[in-house]
């Protein structure tokens, strides 16, 4: 596969001047490959959706965007760059279950946290960079909790203090897991309002979604996933029924049963996983 | 029995070691892998063993060495194994440091034939002995052990210190970190190295059995006083140096009282520390189970208090008459809560808001305007429920009922102009 992948160029439109762009992506979890050859190319400046059933990979997606998960072989990159050359540029939004709440932190210490990148190594967080996080927390309409211990939060309001972690980061690309997940109107409301500013100020989001209802108002853009990308474009294009058939409906388990069958023959296996990396 | 300056050292020896482990022992907490710091100190005997016998001697230098090496080995393996056979952690973690724990006896007994070591100093600690063993640093005699630990506990401080940031992120939300360049991977190791370090430098004061208790009580406790990681820093090193100096004392003066020569100090400490956890877990103002239930009994006093006065008020309505009595009898009938109903009146009359006369209790001139203030919450918030929400069926009573006993006079107002200043509730009661 990794040599195929030299020769396969298909994807080169965008490769220097993309926010992310993504050729021939596998990722496995042990043997079980759980995204397969992935091809994307995400524009600049757009709202990007993703969206697929419970387990299609949509996290490990943006894990192995951001070099959290190994991958299994493919080449990504971030305006032109590899991912370790371009941290400043990427802010991220982990699922809200993905940390614990009764970590002995404040909001204001949770939203400092996305300036530790340029804090950097071994200086302290100053007064000046606490400032700012309750300036970060004054945007996303927490400023009056900036001194609560997070557990204290309602779940709407520890999104809220999420997204003003990744403002702080003032990033360029933000990768978002479920940032609509059980939050209330109002909290979904002041989210879209953030994500139209981002927007305007000419930042990229990629925003794993689940509520299809809201993909086209929400959304200028929309990657359907379910292991492998099955249509990816601007939403009026490939929002369509049949796209969605394809990815949420029966067909696709066909697929993972070659794939699982696939991961079971000997001499296959997550190693090697080196590609990639310049 | 006398006080030496035997005695003087086992405390400093036993307050730098206990520190020394609670500092970092609250990243275990935090991490919540409190059970990781069980497993290192206990898979380091091997790489003690053998040091013992490569280097023939207990210097620290080489113990330290190993121990660090071991110590890193574990994380190592432990990770390896989760990771290659789908074991949850505490499964991989119990097969790691049993084996390895297992290892290191065997060669411990091994090295005891050739060094002078002795198998039960190492598991239980023989503080009681290392102010004989003694360096002398500028003219003065210091134990070695207290050097070690001194140095052990100012390396962990410094550690805390300058990654003080990296350490909270990583600890708090590895993969961001990671995605922001600060490798939680590689900090792990770094923690993992300085456990196994710091539990090789107590170890000769509390034994590695033992050390676990310094590891993780101390952070457990304070975890449950604050939530501030400062804070906790702060009480966790507090709370070690406190049960050092109870254990030691507690050693040497408790068995005594009936009837014993003094006991483990090392043992003591480990008392001590677990009585103040569990002080701490029963009488903590927010967390403990005694504050709890404190707050919890003031608040049913409270509600009950206001229960009777809204009740006296209520039949001073219905009667027309001028402060009616009420039969205690009546009240507890009405009300239902058995002993609370005596608690909260005798609280009344200790504060002058009812008084008793022959035929009952009434409402005194400060206990009827409280129980006016009351009636208006509860009818403000009936006139709003049912006005302005269209909740007018007896659930908005039940909700009234709960609200008024929390209602200041802000939010009385605030009721008024969003029910537009009504004078009679729903039931056409008059609002006072
Ligand atoms: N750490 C892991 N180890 C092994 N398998 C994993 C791991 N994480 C995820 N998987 C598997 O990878 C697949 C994709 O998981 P992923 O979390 O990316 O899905 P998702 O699209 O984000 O799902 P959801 O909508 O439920 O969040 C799933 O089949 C899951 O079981
Ligand atoms: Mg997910």
């Amino acid at each position: 596969m990794s040599n195929l992948s030299e020769f396969e160029n298909i994807a080169d439109a965008g490769q220097e001047t993309a926010p992310i762009w993504i050729n021939d992506l596998t990722v496995a979890y042990h043997r079980k490959p759980v995204l397969w050859d992935v091809n994307l190319v995400l524009p600049e400046g757009k709202l990007v959706a993703v969206i697929g059933p419970n387990g299609a990979g949509k996290s490990t997606l943006i894990k192995a965007i951001l070099g959290l998960v190994p991958k299994a072989t493919g080449d990504i990159r971030i305006y032109g760059r590899s991912y370790e050359a371009q941290r400043r540029l990427v802010g991220y939004v982990p699922q809200r279950e993905s940390v614990d709440w009764d970590f002995p932190v404040s909001a204001t210490d949770v939203v400092a946290m996305g300036l530790y990148g340029k804090i950097g190594w071994l200086k302290p967080v100053s007064r000046r960079h606490r400032e700012q996080a309750v300036e970060e927390l004054r945007k996303v309409g927490m400023e009056a909790y900036a001194d609560r211990q997070i557990s204290q939060l309602s779940g709407g309001q520890q999104q809220r203090v999420f997204l003003a972690r990744a403002l702080a980061q003032d990033a360029q690309v933000y990768f978002m897991d479920e940032p609509f997940a059980g939050v209330d109107v109002a909290t979904e409301k002041a989210i879209v309002a953030l994500l139209k500013e981002l927007k305007t100020a000419g930042k990229t989001c990629v925003v794993v979604h689940h509520d299809l209802q809201t993909v086209t108002t929400y959304f200028d853009h929309v990657v359907l996933l379910n292991m492998r990308v099955v249509a990816a474009g601007p939403v009026e294009e490939v929002f369509t029924e049949e796209n969605l058939k394809k990815t949420y409906g029966g067909k696709l388990t066909l697929l993972s049963q070659a794939l699982h069958k696939y991961a079971q023959q000997p001499g296959i296996g997550t190693g090697g996983a080196k590609g990639g990396h310049r | 029995m006398e006080w030496t300056f035997i005695d003087s050292w086992i405390i400093v020896t036993g307050i730098l070691s206990a520190m020394s482990c609670a500092l970092l022992g609250n990243y275990l907490v935090l991490r919540r892998m409190s059970m990781m710091g069980d497993a290192i100190s206990h898979a380091v005997l091997p790489g003690l063993a053998i040091a013992f016998l490569v280097s023939g001697s207990r210097d620290s230098l080489p113990m330290l060495v190993g121990a660090v090496g071991v110590g890193v080995l574990t994380a190592v393996l432990i990770q390896a194994i989760g990771k290659l056979s789908g074991l949850d952690q505490g499964a991989s973690m119990g097969v790691i440091f049993t084996t390895l724990f297992a290892l290191g006896l065997i060669l411990i007994r091994q090295a005891a034939d050739h060094v002078d070591l002795d198998p039960g100093c190492v598991l239980y600690g023989a503080i009681e002995l290392t102010p004989l063993d003694v360096y002398t640093l500028f003219g003065w005699e210091i134990p070695r052990a207290a050097v070690t630990n001194g140095i052990m506990l100012l390396v962990n401080v410094l550690f805390v210190v300058f990654f003080f940031k990296e350490l909270r992120i990583t600890s708090f939300d590895p993969a961001l970190a990671t995605t922001m360049g600060f490798n939680a991977g590689v900090m792990h190791y770094v923690l993992m190295a300085l456990v196994a370090a710091t539990t090789i430098a107590a170890f000769e004061s509390v034994g590695s059995i033992l050390v676990i208790a310094m590891l993780i009580v101390p952070a457990a406790t304070a975890h449950l006083l604050t939530d501030r990681l400062v804070a906790m820093l702060a009480i966790s090193l507090v709370v070690a140096a406190l049960s050092a100096v109870l254990g030691h004392l507690g050693a040497i003066t408790i068995p005594t009282w009936i009837g014993f020569r003094d006991t483990s100090t090392a043992g003591m400490m480990a008392v001590a520390v677990g009585v103040l956890f569990l002080a701490v877990f029963l009488f903590a103002p927010r967390h403990g189970i005694i504050g709890r239930m404190v707050a919890q009994g003031l608040l049913t006093l409270r509600v009950n208090r206001d229960d009777i006065l809204g009740m006296l008020y209520r039949v001073q309505e219905l009667s027309g008459q001028r402060s009616p009595a009420v039969k205690t009898d009546d009240l507890r009938k009405a009300l239902l809560t058995g002993g609370w109903v005596n608690l909260a009146l005798a609280d009344l009359l200790r504060t002058r808001m009812v008084r008793r006369t022959l035929e009952g209790v009434v409402l005194t001139e400060s206990g009827l305007s409280s129980a006016a203030n009351l009636i208006r919450s509860h009818r403000l918030w009936e006139s709003y429920l049912c006005g302005q929400m269209g909740f007018c069926d007896a659930e908005a009573h039940y909700s009234a009922h709960q609200l008024e006993h929390v209602t200041d006079e802000a939010m009385q107002e605030r009721l008024k102009r969003a029910a537009n200043y009504p004078t009679l509730d729903p039931h056409r009661k008059a609002i006072p």
